[in-house]
């Protein structure tokens, strides 16, 4: 697989794209009216779901206040158990720790469950350089490993794929192993993929899982997964390797019950995920399986500077995909659009950390600023205040195009000056008013043909919010 | 990379404009780490423990699991073979090599076939001793260890797991509380290799959204729940 290609640059090219892309809008269409439903109903099987936010986020902000505390806890912890951790500050470092680790054991393949941390440091492709085939065992993973394409959801990567596109890529890629039928039911592609996988899992000679979180108490990492691929991937190999980043680390077991209880219902509107597993160290003497081996790779890649920053909150995140479940613009382009790892609202906030402001100077922009995925966050990440920040400083360091610069400050200097900023409003309401006066809504509009090449805008009735609101004002008096 | 170490805990301390935590608040953060404290609970958890065994059952049934409630452990070869029986599977059982499922009286049944051991690929049917059942969600927990190789919680098709009612609690927090006792440390050192927690078979919705179940790990998750407790 090639190195995840970052294309935020070009938002508005990949958006335009993705509007044309027949396949995508089904599958975001059925995203709309599945993953929103099955969530609400959920939570409203827990009166006390807003309260188990509530104190989500103070776990989580207590662990970022005392961060350094909690990671050198949960080190002692697994090394006490026989395991390992290895502190990575960039993604290279993190690459070529899991190379090492991978070389010291001969390996040749390494199986791999579901991880967006292994997305950021474009682990696949660097493996591949070296000699070492990942292979993908989350079905949704799987599927886009052999399509080649970087994952559009942090929950279902695979989601903009239909069956027929599964079926092209099974039949094309599994006739190595026999397989002539062309399958199209989608049991039978899940059951395809299980029997072939599970050879996978047995030949390989190291297990690479993610972590959504990992423990300080009991130097635990814990994998939360519906398919059970991330298991047979960690248990099966001679050496598990968890590539993970510093800020999931939660005190106690008791703490991660709590967000636990959050994590299912706002990812899939499940009351718990089928399973959830902890894995402490390597097999203990007597053990009949489970790694001989057991590595935690700990990613910072600047999440560190974020903190003590109005950024902080971000740090919070547990990668639920609820924000992007309901965002309207996340509906409207996917997630290929946003261009890197992280899409939707979360990547809108969090890209431009990781790829400076310049490159994903869009993402910030990509909001209606509706408010809902701050609404359904279980971590109640201010988002659109993040997104704003973003939008700030891409104004400030001069980021955003003349154009639009002039245009801001045009616009700021005739606010401030009531009457001239009232009589403009006026003229311009008159104005569209007459221009649509015979059909009642306007097709096309200069400065905005973004905007009204895909609908049209109704001509204004020829009066300002103004002087609608000044004529309130008096009928009340 | 002891040096990327020291950078990221400088990082962090020098983002949060402080030294290292010490003194009274490092020990205010080791005192919670060695007295862990519950949360909120939810109410429906919050039950007298004859409900809780009621809303186990009722939870794991929503969640796609299948449980057979039986009186006593001699009960159980009838009811896995049975439960096999009804659904035209294999009768030859992995089984965890442990003590407490040794002792059923296996003989009863002649026809299932026993392996003990870890899981090997051609194994059809799985059959587990729990350490808990969480009733809140209809979530059963696994732990590992010699006698228990958690292969078997993943690698057959159908998993049988045995749970006794007395092993029934409302929530998570019970659960790792009976570990950490069951351990009798305090260090923080008591978790097996391996603890699963598992609610209802595999499952996935990586093809258009569409929910099918046995994705990679069982397609079937069987519970017999047997009352050990005197009422
Ligand atoms: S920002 Fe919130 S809703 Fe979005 S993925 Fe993170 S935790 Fe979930």
């Amino acid at each position: 697989m090639s190195a995840f290609p970052v294309t935020s640059r070009n938002f508005r090219k990949n958006t335009a794209k993705a509007h044309a892309d027949e396949n995508l809008r089904k599958a975001l269409k059925r995203m709309e009216s599945g993953a929103i439903v099955r969530r609400a109903a959920v939570v409203a099987e827990l009166p006390e779901f807003d309260a188990l936010r509530d104190e989500a986020l103070a776990i989580k902000n207590h662990v970022l206040g005392n961060l350094d505390f909690y990671l050198e806890r949960f080190e002692a912890q697994v090394k006490a158990q026989g395991g390992h951790v290895h502190w990575c500050a960039t993604p290279r470092q993190a690459r070529e720790t899991i190379l090492s680790i991978c070389q010291a054991v001969g390996a040749r393949t390494a199986t791999k469950g579901k991880s967006m941390i292994a997305e950021e440091i474009a682990l696949n492709p660097f493996l591949e350089e070296n000699g070492i085939e990942p292979v993908e065992t989350d079905l949704g993973e799987y599927i886009i490993q052999l399509a080649d394409e970087p994952p559009s959801h942090i929950i279902g990567p695979a989601l903009h794929k239909t069956k027929e596109q599964v079926t092209e890529l099974f039949h094309q890629h599994h006739r190595k192993y026999g397989r002539e039928e062309r399958v199209t039911d989608p049991q039978a592609l899940v059951n395809e993929a299980r029997e072939i996988l599970r050879q996978k899992y047995i030949d390989a000679d190291v297990g690479i899982t993610g972590a959504n979180f990992l423990i300080a108490e009991t130097g635990s990492t814990i994998i939360v997964t519906n398919e059970g691929n991330g298991d047979l991937t960690q248990m099966l190999p001679r050496v598990h390797v968890v590539i993970t980043s510093i800020e999931k680390v939660v005190p106690t077991l008791e703490d991660v019950s709590t967000i636990l209880r959050v994590l299912a219902r706002s990812a899939t509107g499940q009351e718990f995920s089928s399973y959830t597993t902890f894995s402490t160290g390597p097999k203990r003497a007597g053990d009949l399986d489970g790694p001989e081996q057991f590595h935690v790779v700990l990613l910072d890649n600047g999440r560190s500077d974020l903190l003590g920053t109005e950024m902080q909150d971000l740090l919070r995140c547990i990668r639920c995909g609820a924000c992007m479940n309901h965002c309207p613009v996340y509906h409207s382009v996917g997630g290929h659009a946003y261009g890197w790892v992280y899409p939707g609202p979360i990547g809108a906030a969090l890209d431009p950390h990781f790829l400076g402001i310049e490159e994903a100077q869009h993402l910030p922009n990509a909001s209606t600023f509706c408010g809902r995925c701050e609404s359904v966050c279980p971590m109640r990440i201010p988002l659109p205040d993040i997104m704003r920040h973003w939008r700030e400083r891409a104004f400030e360091s001069a980021v955003t195009p003349p154009q639009q610069r002039f245009g801001i400050r045009l616009w700021a200097w005739v606010a401030m000056r009531p009457a001239l900023y009232r009589a403009g409003a006026r003229l311009a309401m008159r104005l569209l008013a007459w221009l649509g006066r015979r059909e009642g809504r306007l097709s096309s509009l200069p400065f905005a043909g973004g905007w009204t090449a895909g609908r049209d805008l109704p001509a204004p009735q020829g009066r300002t919010f103004q002087e609608l609101w000044a004529a309130r004002r008096g009928a009340r008096k | 990379m002891s040096e990327a170490r020291e950078k990221i805990l400088r990082g962090i301390r020098r983002s949060l404009g402080r030294g290292p935590r010490l003194g009274e608040e490092r020990a205010a953060l080791q005192a919670r780490l060695a007295s862990p404290r519950p949360n909120l609970i939810p109410k429906r958890a919050r039950l007298p423990h004859a409900e809780q065994v009621v809303l186990f059952q009722a939870m794991a049934e929503k969640l796609d699991a299948t449980v057979a409630r039986v009186s006593s452990l001699a009960e159980v070869p009838d009811a896995v073979a049975e439960y096999l029986a009804a659904r035209n599977l294999p009768t030859t059982i992995r089984m965890s090599p442990d003590p407490e499922l040794d002792a059923i009286p296996w003989d009863r049944r002649p026809l299932l076939t026993l392996h003990r051991g870890r899981a090997a690929p051609e194994d059809l049917v799985g059959l587990t001793p729990a350490f808990a059942g969480i009733a809140e969600t209809g979530t059963l927990m696994f732990a590992s260890g010699a006698a228990r190789p958690a292969t078997i919680n993943f690698m057959p098709d159908t998993h049988i797991a045995v749970l006794r009612s007395s092993q029934v609690v409302g929530d998570y927090e019970t659960a790792f509380a009976r570990l950490r006792a069951a351990a009798g440390r305090e260090d923080g050192l008591f978790m097996p290799r391996t603890v699963n927690l598992v609610t209802g078979p595999s499952r996935t919705g990586d093809i258009e959204q569409t929910l099918i179940l046995g994705a990679h790990g069982p397609r079937r998750l069987h519970v017999v729940l047997v009352d050990d407790e005197a009422h």
